[in-house]
């Protein structure tokens, strides 16, 4: 017999329960800390951070730990926590000419000023699992430490700006516009391309720069510049009349040399693309920036070729990933209302076409 | 009771305004589809955010609010987002459309008729009427602002030259007075009639496309159609059997395994009130423990 | 120690904001959604000359990222104060305004306000009107919003006639007198008493 679908509640209510259990999981096993996820998945941390457009370490791993590791769970916390913070004013550009690098090489210059700096990369490692972090970690041998360099590491681009070798990019002084104030608007100018795609999901810009390399909207681009490191944040104090630094945060910035073999009215120079991305998201970084080269080619004059990556409203309207998964994701709440008005209207379809083209089986037996 | 964490209603002042603002555009040009910067909730996109921000924005303390998903009170999204303003805005809610004078839907309009004063907020996914003819935005645009409708048209018209009818059984797209083509979100079209004409005031949210529109009272709203091909609200050919009800929308249950299957009042509240003043159905339960 | 400014300046505005303007809002909504119903509202005590329900609504409306006009005897340093405290909203040109407040006369020529673009109706100015008297007789309207014939006690009718054939483009008023509010959309038919 049927009983009325009741318990709404009770279900949620019993749902919450165990999920929290579940996210515990073994008891004996000793529970993680947030200064664990934060320290020691500190890339997880970083692209929560960059895909939630907020720059806190410790909410990310707070928000990865509430979302059991489930990393765009944890980005859409983040962006629902980030609604409801008030905005007290807007930084200065961060400077990344000024960045204290960790991490800057070039794959056009073998060696540049300011020098080819490897970091703390996986680049180079063999992908062997390592079995001695199963065990208890045994503390580590101190990494060798260079005297810091204070010298300012200039972009390549800017050296090859200055041979007018690459395309000029003057500041226009105009205000970029705010993708989390108002709503997106197309065509895009630039600036608010690259505020999507920087808090747009890393594999789809992944996939999309990919799709490029392999000739959807060939960029021929060339990694002229990555740096990763920490930039101060100045706000603008109206009262001071100068600028003070509220803080630092660490960036990852990549620039493309691109080919370009000039126009009517240009002569042939490398074209530019760019990416910048919060936290230590390298591939993010370089992905972005061979979208954001695809993206641009009305501007440059080049053709359309039907590629998805070159495809503006395409891209913009997919990247982000907390969009997508939600309504993915909601098309299992019950449809049982629309669901059965298509019953009843396939119903009727089938019986109006099988009784124009068919004898009913009984009258064609007789 | 109320989180003090939050701000009344969860959003701040200024996303308010923002939004109150463009309720306002969107009842002045009904129909058409006011672009809003849509905030992140913390419930999903497609879960309701656009109606639960238009809902924010119209909430005061005095108000008295209904939730239905699929016209049911008691299913777990219904459920979620009721809770989500109980705990965020403190207001009183209820079940019965007669009682509130807020209601927040998904894709049913109450069986019960709405009257002035209320106010009716429809979580809407795909706000473009015309979006599954013309996917670019740039495009549609253009086209309401023409008034180039030619495309659904000939969307229609094909439907009927391969099935013989319209084959669009909900969101079926609606003209409003005479002007802008609107989606009426994912309602069964057998709800399309009370669009039009109707004393409460409509409002549509959808958070992840960042649009708002809106139908003030007793505007104009006409299902597009064909002379000869004249629009019809249809429902299941059967009565409620729970309540017996005729005339109001039905979900079909499947009740064994060998293709018995029972219908009912989609719209819980109707359906329990119709009961409750002793309406009976083909296998009411009551009908049992009264005999 | 002087005192910072006019107390006048840091006081009418609303107490409680965010139940205050929800109020508030809703009678804006209910104004707007049916056109020529009057609304009683409270909560504002803007300078002089700005009517109470003026100054609930550009409370309600206003804020940092919504240019505001004033004209007329609306421009006076008291009211840009009040604004500038309560509101932030930047106060600038007719053209340039998504809300403008001032007497049936002093907007003139309201044709100098946003109609919004034919791509984007939305992006018009709405223009508060203050009223010396607002009652629901004279002109009347028909259309959204309004179940068989509504009456305004509207400034004149030619500039609405002609604001409505522009539809979907057009200016939305709100009608202000003392605590009294009432609306009139680019969508309202208005047609001589």
């Amino acid at each position: 017999m049927y009983v009325a679908v009741k318990g709404g509640e009770r279900a949620i209510d019993n749902a919450h329960a165990w999920l929290a259990e579940d996210r515990r999981g073994d008891t004996t096993v000793a529970e993680l800390s947030v200064p664990q996820i934060r320290e020691q998945l500190a890339l997880a941390v970083n692209r929560v951070m960059a895909e939630g457009s907020l720059y806190d370490p410790d909410l990310a791993a707070l928000a990865i730990k509430q979302a059991r590791g489930d990393l765009i769970e944890a980005v859409f916390l983040i962006r629902a926590y980030r609604t409801t913070l008030p905005r007290f004013g807007t930084s200065i550009p961060v400077d990344t000419a000024r960045m204290r690098v960790d991490r800057r090489i070039s794959a056009t210059f073998k060696d540049l000023p300011g020098g080819q700096i490897l970091g703390p990369t996986f680049d180079y490692t063999h992908r062997l699992l390592d079995f001695k972090l199963a065990a208890e970690g045994a503390p580590l041998a101190p990494t060798p430490q260079a005297a810091p360099d204070m010298a300012p590491v200039p972009h390549v681009t800017a050296l090859l700006d200055r041979d007018e070798l690459i395309e000029a990019t003057p500041d226009t002084g105009e205000a970029p516009p705010d993708l989390t104030r108002q709503p997106l608007e197309l065509p895009a100018n630039r600036a608010l391309r690259l505020q999507a795609l920087a808090r747009a999901d890393e594999g789809f810009i992944l996939s999309l720069a990919y799709s490029t390399q392999r000739g959807y909207g060939r960029t021929h681009a060339f990694v002229g510049e990555l740096r990763i490191g920490a930039v101060a944040v100045e706000l603008e104090i109206p009262e001071l009349g100068f600028a003070i630094t509220i803080g630092e945060m660490t960036l990852t910035e990549c620039e493309t040399v691109n080919q370009f073999k000039g126009s009517r009215t240009e002569p042939p120079q490398f074209t530019r693309g760019y990416g910048l991305v919060l936290g230590q998201c390298e591939r993010k970084s370089i992905a972005m920036s061979l979208v954001d080269r695809a993206l641009r080619w009305k501007e440059l004059g080049e053709d359309f070729t039907g590629a998805p990556a070159q495809d503006e409203e395409f891209v913009l309207s997919h990247a982000d990933n907390v969009q997508a998964t939600g309504f993915l994701e909601h098309i299992k709440l019950p449809h049982y209302v629309d669901f059965q008005a298509e019953l009843e209207l396939v119903r009727r379809l089938r019986a109006e076409a099988l009784a124009q083209t068919q004898p009913s089986p009984r009258a064609a037996a007789e | 009771m109320s989180d003090d964490a939050y701000n009344f209603a969860y959003l701040d002042e200024q996303t308010k305004r923002m939004i109150r603002r463009a309720l306002l555009k969107a009842l002045a040009i009904p129909g058409y589809q006011v672009p809003f910067a849509s905030r992140e909730m913390p419930m999903p996109y497609g879960w309701g955010t656009g109606g639960v921000q238009v809902t924010a924005a119209c909430l005061t303390p005095d108000d008295v609010l209904k939730v239905i998903d699929q016209g049911a009170d008691d299913t777990t999204n219904a459920v979620s987002i009721r809770r989500f303003f109980q705990r965020t805005a403190g207001v009183a809610t209820t079940e019965s459309t007669a009682e509130a004078t807020v209601i927040q839907t998904r894709h049913r309009i109450p069986e019960t008729p709405l009257t002035e004063g209320q106010i009716l907020v429809y979580q809407v996914p795909i706000p473009e009427p015309l979006r599954f003819l013309e996917p670019r935005e740039t495009e549609t645009r253009k086209m309401h602002e023409l008034e180039e409708y030619g495309l659904m048209h000939v969307k229609l018209y094909e439907d009927i030259a391969r099935h013989g009818e319209i084959a669009t059984a909900y969101a079926y797209p609606v003209k409003v007075e005479g002007r802008y083509v609107m989606d009426p979100s994912p309602i069964p079209k057998f709800d399309n009639p009370k669009l039009s004409d109707n004393p409460a005031i409509q409002l549509f949210g959808a958070g992840r496309e960042s649009r708002i529109y809106a139908l003030p009272p007793y505007t104009q709203v006409v299902s597009l159609d064909f002379e000869d091909h004249p629009f019809r609200a249809s429902k299941a050919d059967h009565a409620c059997d729970l309540c017996g009800a005729a005339e109001s929308y039905l979900d079909e249950v499947i009740t064994d395994d060998a293709g018995s299957r029972m219908f009912v009042c989609s719209d819980t509240d109707f359906c329990t009130g119709r009961q409750a003043a002793g309406h009976r159905g083909r296998l009411s339960p009551l009908s049992k423990e009264i005999a | 120690m002087t005192a910072p400014q006019d107390a006048s300046v840091l006081s009418g505005g609303f107490v409680e904001p965010a139940v205050q303007s929800a109020h508030a809002f809703r009678a804006l909504l209910a104004a707007m959604a049916r056109p020529g119903t009057m609304q009683t509202v409270t909560g504002a005590q803007p300078p002089a000359p700005l009517s109470v329900a003026a100054g609930v609504a550009l409370l309600t409306l206003a804020d940092p990222t919504v240019p505001v006009h004033l004209a007329g005897a609306a421009d006076t340093e008291a009211v840009r104060a009040w604004i500038a405290f309560h509101c932030g909203a930047p106060l600038v040109a007719a053209e340039s305004a998504a809300i403008a407040l001032g007497t049936w006369d002093a907007l003139q020529p309201v044709s100098r306000f946003s109609m919004g673009l034919p791509d984007y109706p939305d992006r018009s100015a709405t223009l508060i009107v203050e009223l010396p008297a607002l009652t629901a007789s004279g002109a009347h309207l028909r259309g959204p919003g309004i179940r068989d014939r509504a009456e305004l006690s509207l400034p004149e009718t030619a500039a609405f006639i002609a604001n409505r054939a522009r539809f979907p483009l057009g200016f939305d008023c709100l009608f202000t007198s003392g605590s009294t509010l009432a609306a009139l959309p680019r969508s309202t038919i208005v047609e001589n008493a």
